[in-house]
């Protein structure tokens, strides 16, 4: 993926407002060695580019800029790479249109 | 725990949870309503339409306070290749009534409006808590809920599960699976603003009437998909979305959809200048009536975008949530006035009165749709409107050919982009799913 597009959704998310549940991630990755195609997938699926590569090979997702839509849940919860729930109420984003 | 029990919960404060919370507590259910946003409408997001019927028959006065945008005068459905686009367009005055049939509206305005209703109503409507588990007896029965507040599991008769697409306490307790990637659909959104005389120019509206844009081709690039522009008051809600299926199959991007979307020369002008105030993401059930869930249980009914209720052909899910609430809500009044239990065989009336109404009906009527757009995306979605452009163009230019040979030109690119077989096979099929 270009910079170019990168910047792209950051600048799009920063639009938008948050409240931050700190050190408490509503979505975890399983850790692992190599990412399934599923995984994988997310790179690319996810609308607000949570989930990256690390330099070691492997996904992480950064859940700040989270809109909450399911994508990554409906790809990769049955496979048991993502632990997938809700931001505790009140946390997350907070739609000012919707 | 919460000593108070009361005679319904309805988890989540959409089109169907308000639908549903407002009918019980208008029939003097003791109603609590928990919304995981900070208010009702902050975690909704849709394109919108609303629909006017559908909440006439919840609120029949709605048009004197509710934040409605625009009502809707003109239809514009366009197929798209990258450089044009083949138009269909409806408008006609007699939209410009009295009392108007769609509106735009902008969700989190309009669902907070709803909750003053069914706060108004009496029901007890709790924000910033999140459902995480449902409770039930040691028959299994739903007997309420747990939340992520302190001391949080709250009893109550029946347990309304009106909590969307996404819909997490029902699969986790088994009651009905996860959405498939091939049963949703993701759309991106984005609200662009601009003065109002510049909209009402551009769309060529006066005052508060309204327009909506729907378009297909080559912008899902091959993909099943659709884009779409409504036009509100002050600002665009413009997005596209795909089948999650195909996003994981071609590794598209949804935000360099949309921004392909918007840089078409058929889009770019409309929105030139604009200031983007938010990006959303949302998914939408596609899965038609053949994903319809199991709808209720021992103490516990299913409705809206969480039953899958979506209505893919005509982009209809808010009326379809709504309608969904309010006939579950009237099961359980029913069932409650006659001193029954809300066990499965006295709510199975909610699947009967479902059954005879629209939604289902409606569903019914396109069962095979989903599977046919899903599996020939490309012919759809890509190919089509190639050759529609391709022909569109080659009947305007006016280049000193024959129109004999041009009509020839035309029959020939579609007959070997699909064939004779695949033309009719295609317009078979399309007219067996439709019927």
């Amino acid at each position: 993926m270009s910079i170019e597009l990168a910047m792209r959704v950051e600048d799009k998310l920063f639009n938008n407002r948050y409240l931050v549940d700190t050190g408490r991630p509503h979505i975890k990755v399983r850790p692992h060695a190599k990412p399934s195609p599923q995984l994988l997938s997310m790179l690319k699926a996810c609308p607000a580019r949570c989930y990256e590569l690390s330099e070691q090979g492997q996904v992480e997702a950064t859940v700040d800029g989270c809109i909450e839509c399911g994508t990554c849940r409906v790809i990769c919860e049955e496979s048991g790479d993502i632990e997938w729930s809700y931001p505790r109420g009140g946390y997350g984003v907070l739609f000012k249109f919707g | 725990m919460i000593e108070e029990k009361f005679d319904a919960i309805v988890v989540g404060a959409g089109m169907a949870g308000n639908a549903a919370a407002l009918t019980m507590a208008e029939g003097g259910m003791k109603v609590l309503q928990l919304e995981r946003g900070e208010y009702s409408g902050s975690k909704n997001v849709q394109g919108a339409i609303l629909y006017a019927d559908m909440l006439e028959k919840l609120l029949p006065d709605f048009r004197e306070d509710a934040p409605l945008e625009r009502h809707l005068v003109e239809q514009r459905f366009w197929m798209m290749d990258d450089r044009s686009h083949t138009g269909l367009h409806y408008r006609s005055e007699d939209f410009n009534e009295d009392k108007p049939n769609r509106y735009t509206i902008i969700r989190a305005q309009f669902d907070k409006w709803f909750s003053q209703k069914v706060r108004e109503a009496g029901a007890t409507v709790l924000c910033e808590t999140t459902v995480t588990d449902l409770a039930r007896d040691s028959d299994g029965k739903v007997i309420g809920v747990r939340t992520d507040r302190r001391d949080g599991e709250i009893h109550a008769d029946i347990v309304v599960l009106a909590e969307g697409v996404n819909g997490m306490l029902g699969t986790r307790a088994g009651l009905r699976e996860r959405p498939k990637p091939e049963k949703v659909a993701l759309a991106v959104k984005e609200m662009h603003f601009l003065p109002r005389e510049i909209i009402e120019a551009r769309f060529n509206l006066k005052s508060d009437e309204g327009v909506v844009i729907e378009a297909v081709g080559t912008i899902s690039r091959g993909m099943t998909g659709m884009g779409f522009i409504y036009a509100n008051k002050e600002c665009i809600s413009l997005g596209i979305g795909c089948l999650v299926a195909d996003f994981q199959r071609t590794g598209e991007t949804p935000y360099g959809l949309l921004d392909r979307f918007k840089r078409h020369p058929s889009v770019a002008p409309l929105i030139e200048g604009s200031e983007v105030k938010e990006y959303s993401a949302h998914l939408i059930p596609e899965g038609g009536f053949k994903a319809i869930p199991q709808l209720y249980g021992n103490g516990w009914v299913v409705i809206g975008d969480a039953a899958q209720l979506n209505n893919t052909i005509h982009r209809e899910g808010s009326n379809l949530a709504m309608t969904s609430g309010r006939i579950a809500a009237e099961a359980i009044l029913r069932i409650k006035s006659r001193n029954q239990p809300m066990i499965p065989q006295y709510l199975a009336l909610y699947k009967k009165m479902l059954d005879e109404s629209f939604v289902i009906k409606d569903l019914r009527k396109y069962k095979d749709m989903p599977a046919l757009m899903h599996t020939r995306s490309q012919n759809f979605f890509l190919t089509y409107p190639q050759l529609v452009s391709k022909a569109m163009q080659n009947f305007l230019r006016v280049d000193g050919t024959p129109k004999i040979e041009k009509e020839k030109l035309t029959l020939r690119s579609f007959t070997s982009a699909r064939s004779r077989r695949g033309l009719f096979g295609d317009a078979f099929r399309l007219a067996r799913a439709w019927r």
